[in-house]
């Protein structure tokens, strides 16, 4: 590679170029402006063979990030990088940062290529960019997939055109050039700084110029660990989310909402009352119910406890637990494989997933300012282009008169997917005839929010003569809304239409779910039911549940051949990357270790996003552990040692992947033990943190390590949503072995009697306590 | 409109508004002050921990009414100020082990931490001392699940300050 980075023998995509030479452009601006195309296809995992061969599925050859990714090449839109007089960078990245971590991802691959330090990238979130079709979607753990090629295109042609301007200003061939560290070096001790060469660099037309990308031999920022950019802003409390922001005029505003799902409103009968109570400007019924706005959102929580509505039925109404088991039961599809031949065994089990949220702590929320002719939304959106679509229709407005801006945001385990809180403001803010900052009670949240769907999963795998020769998994779940679709309006609305929702849940599974074993035949398909549910994804659609039984039945089947549960595993998986972290785990593990009665090792492997992990996870279930007393809380089995092993082919920063795969365990230690929702005629009961019970200080391991695989691939998979299949599922298999049982319901404590008292469904939403000075502490 | 005084992050306030608001909204909506969030308003998430004089409290279940001219009252905002430096040692500890994902529920955590570890200390626990029952007391949610890098965090700034 010739050091201006602008070398090689430029082909052209689709023309059988070179692996690492790209198109990039110089945009026509007033200081230095590169960019790249958004999108390149990722080449399908290559798979090995051993025992048995299963046919390979559909998500082994081409997965949900190929879809993602290759949905993107139709569009050929640009991502930009400037750079500025200052000597700074700054990037604008069309996806939502929600903690995973893409805004320190993506400014590392900048600072790589551009040589610039780190601190000295900053990366902003774009406003919704309805040009950019399917690609502004951040889901699927799919951001760094898609953008690791061009962002680093567009900042290695900056540094080809910082090259190429200070060899002119030094009157120097580019070739005695070298930059470092956001300078350029030339003969002599000559030390020109970026930012004097921004103006210079710049262009006035566009430009395509042919980039060749380095080899990952000689990265030096790539690959190495990193804190988050973010954290300083983050620890001092200035990192700014959507209801921290000061907009003129946007004042709190809060919905009353109906008793039960999707109530509806019928009238109100003292909305003047309510007006006139401290501080609040505005009582208006809205789609979800009854919309008020007041200087303080504890005025709002106060009148919307005022508040008497009579109100109409919800899609789920007399709807209990036992009712959605039934329907599911239903429509399971049938197995295929036919009758047994002697000297063949099955292991045939069903296990229950029930319904949990995906609330992230920051709640539903987003500012809204909606005038006649223009509208201008602030919120923290994954699919900002289907946000600034569906409102445009809500409000009547074009499309280009709403301006969505993301925020940083709060969470979102697929929550963010949809913009239940953006569309609300929306419309208070247009019946208001005021903008308005419009946050959803911690109560509603669980409640009316979305919750990740209630689904069965029937699995019957047999065996003879020391192999498995059929696996047969049935997964039936209550419908998932993928109406964000693939970030934009067409998908969203196929994805929203009876029959093309069903299709498209199908293809999601079919695109996401793998046996990683070879297991002979193996079919694994989906049925859907039910749609009243206000539903979506929760880090991961379908796997933490599809994997959770798949992995029971794995130990299963080493106990019917009287194999160990690692020894099983290794044998028969099919890929090497998932053998080596497997291995990782059971050395670093120690796994078969000696362990009192009532403790227990479990271990599970999970491939997607083009990875793989491994968790081996130690959990203790004896009465001293189980009885733990703390106030209002969930103790219950503890999981007290976690192991994890993670290959993402590349992992661009190490210590970020091990952030989200600290993450992901915690989120797999609550669905496997603790977190749920309880249905009960037609409403959720779980209130409070108190009462759903996500994994706390008290749940979390004492003990934890994550080891990073060296790149395997070369290049990066997705990590956000990895380490929560496999962790259930090292979880599981540890409690089943602790205990002695198969556990076949989870959480596995859903079916104890509740540890709390449900919050009344009218007023929706509790008092604010006042008791606060009496437990200072 | 009652008036209220008291002192925040070392300065006296005065603020107009109903008695009955709670803390967490005089500080947001009508002050200004972000740090502390929402997460419940009911007192369980512990994300708008502040201080009260030095100790741990939530400013959701806090009547603004029941505050004394002279109460302290310290968010994450003034807390850098309380040992006289750009930064607390439980926010460079925070740095250190780069513990906040989405960042949240951080400031509360970090709040809570720094109470925590003042009322071991108060309680004559020796700083080795933080073990499983004291982080079990520590009750904020994070949904980021970032409970291990807060263990880390805590043990290395418990003998900073």
């Amino acid at each position: 590679m010739a050091d201006n980075g602008e070398a090689g023998d430029w082909v052209g995509r689709g023309h059988g170029v070179g692996r690492r030479t790209f198109l990039g452009y110089v945009l026509a601006a007033s200081t230095l402006t590169v960019a790249a195309e958004f999108g390149e296809a990722a080449t399908a995992p290559s798979r090995a063979a051993a025992a048995i061969p299963s046919p390979p599925e559909p998500s082994e050859l081409y997965d949900l990030n190929d879809l993602l990714t290759d949905a993107t090449l139709p569009t050929a839109n640009l991502i930009s990088i400037q750079v500025h007089a200052d000597g700074t960078a700054s990037f604008a990245l069309p996806r939502a940062e929600v903690g995973q971590g893409v805004t320190t991802s993506s400014a590392m691959l900048i600072a790589e290529e551009l040589d610039l330090p780190l601190d000295r990238v900053h990366v902003t979130l774009a406003d919704a960019r309805p040009e950019l079709l399917f690609n502004q979607l951040t889901g699927g753990s799919n951001t760094t997939i898609s953008t690791y090629t061009p962002i680093r295109v567009a900042a290695t042609l900056a540094r080809g055109r910082l090259l190429a301007a200070a060899a002119e200003q030094l009157n120097a061939s580019v070739t005695e050039l070298t930059t470092k560290a956001g300078t350029v070096l030339g003969p002599g001790g000559a030390v020109v700084g970026y930012g004097e060469l921004a103006v210079k660099a710049a262009s006035p037309t566009i430009v395509p110029v042919p980039v060749t990308l380095k080899d990952a031999g000689q990265f030096t920022v790539i690959g190495t660990p990193r804190n988050r950019i973010d954290a300083l802003e983050a620890v001092t409390g200035r990192k700014q989310f959507a209801m921290d922001l000061a907009v003129p005029g946007a004042l709190p505003a809060m919905i009353c909402r109906p008793p039960t799902i999707n109530g509806t409103v019928r009238s109100v009968r003292n909305a003047d009352t309510v007006r006139a109570m401290p501080g609040i400007t505005d009582v208006v019924p809205v789609t979800t119910g009854v919309a008020v706005r007041g200087r303080t959102f504890g005025q709002c929580i106060d009148a919307v406890r005022a508040l008497d509505v009579d109100w109409g039925p919800g899609t789920e109404e007399g709807t209990s637990e036992a009712d959605v088991l039934a329907e599911l039961r239903r429509a399971e599809l049938p197995l295929v494989i036919p009758p047994l031949p002697l000297l063949t065994k099955a292991v045939d089990l069903r296990f229950t997933f029930h319904f949990a949220s995906n609330s992230a702590l920051e709640t539903n929320c987003a500012v809204a300012d909606v005038r006649p002719d223009r509208a201008e939304i602030w919120g923290s959106l994954k699919s900002p282009i289907v946000a600034q679509e569906t409102i445009a229709a809500d409000l009547g407005l074009p499309v280009s008169a709403v301006t969505v801006h993301v925020t940083q945001g709060g969470g979102s385990f697929g929550r963010k997917l949809f913009f239940d809180g953006a569309r609300e403001a929306a419309e208070v803010s247009r019946a208001t005839g005021k903008p308005v900052r419009l946050m959803w009670h911690r109560t509603d949240d669980f409640r009316q929010g979305r919750t990740h769907p209630m689904s069965l999963s029937r699995v019957r795998a047999t065996y003879t003569l020391g192999q498995v020769v059929g696996y047969e998994q049935r997964h039936t779940s209550v419908g998932t809304d993928f109406g964000h679709g693939l970030g934009e309006i067409v998908t969203a609305l196929a994805a929203k239409l009876p029959v093309g929702d069903l299709g498209f849940s199908e293809t999601i599974f079919e695109l996401t779910q793998q046996t990683p074993y070879e297991f002979g035949v193996t079919t694994q398909l989906l049925a859907e039911a039910d749609r009243g549910f206000n539903t979506g994804s929760m880090r991961n659609i379908y796997s933490p549940n599809v994997r959770t039984a798949q992995e029971l039945v794995v130990d299963q089947l080493a106990k019917g051949m009287g194999q160990d549960p690692y020894a099983f595993r290794r044998r028969f998986l099919k890929d090497a990357r998932a053998r080596a972290v497997l291995d990782a785990v059971a050395t670093a593990g120690n796994w078969g270790r000696a362990m009192p009665a009532g403790t227990a090792q479990g271990i599970a492997l999970h491939p997607e996003y083009h990875g793989v992990v491994a968790v081996l996870a130690e959990i203790d279930c004896r009465p001293p552990t189980t009885g733990r007393k703390i106030p209002d809380a969930y103790t219950g089995p503890r999981v007290t040692k976690v192991v994890c092993a993670v290959d993402v082919g590349l992992a661009v920063n190490p210590r970020g992947l091990q952030a989200q795969m600290m993450g992901g365990i915690m989120d797999g230690i609550a669905v496997a033990l603790t977190s749920s929702l309880h249905l009960e005629n037609g409403r959720f009961l779980e209130g409070s943190w108190d009462h759903y019970y996500y994994t706390r200080q008290w749940n979390s391991p004492p003990e934890l390590q994550i080891v990073v695989m060296p790149p395997t691939t070369g290049a990066p998979g997705g990590a956000g949503e990895l380490a929560v299949a496999g962790a259930m599922a090292a979880v599981a298999c540890a409690y089943g072995r602790a205990t002695g049982t198969v556990p076949t319901t989870f959480p596995v404590n859903h079916g104890e009697p509740l540890g709390f008292e449900p919050l009344p469904a009218v007023p929706p939403i509790p008092a604010s306590p006042t008791d606060g000075l009496s437990r200072v502490s | 409109m009652p008036q209220h005084t008291f002192v925040l992050n070392g300065e006296p306030v005065t603020v107009e508004v109903e008695s009955d608001v709670r803390l967490l909204w005089v500080l947001r909506d009508v002050l200004g002050v972000t740090g502390p969030k929402y997460g419940c308003g009911l007192g369980v998430c512990q994300a708008c921990t502040s201080h009260i004089n030095g100790r741990a409290f939530n400013p959701c279940c806090v009547p603004v009414g029941d505050l004394a001219p002279t109460d302290e009252v310290t968010t994450i905002e003034g807390l850098p100020a309380t040992v006289g430096k750009d930064l607390h040692p439980m926010q460079e500890a925070w740095l250190d082990a780069d513990v906040p994902q989405c960042g949240y529920c951080q400031p509360g955590q970090i709040m809570a931490a720094v109470a925590k570890v003042r009322q071991a200390r108060e309680a004559g626990h020796e700083i080795s001392g933080l073990d499983d029952a004291v982080f079990d007391e520590i009750r904020n949610i994070c949904r980021c699940g970032t409970y291990h890098r807060i263990r880390e965090a805590v043990l290395a700034a418990a003998d900073r300050f």
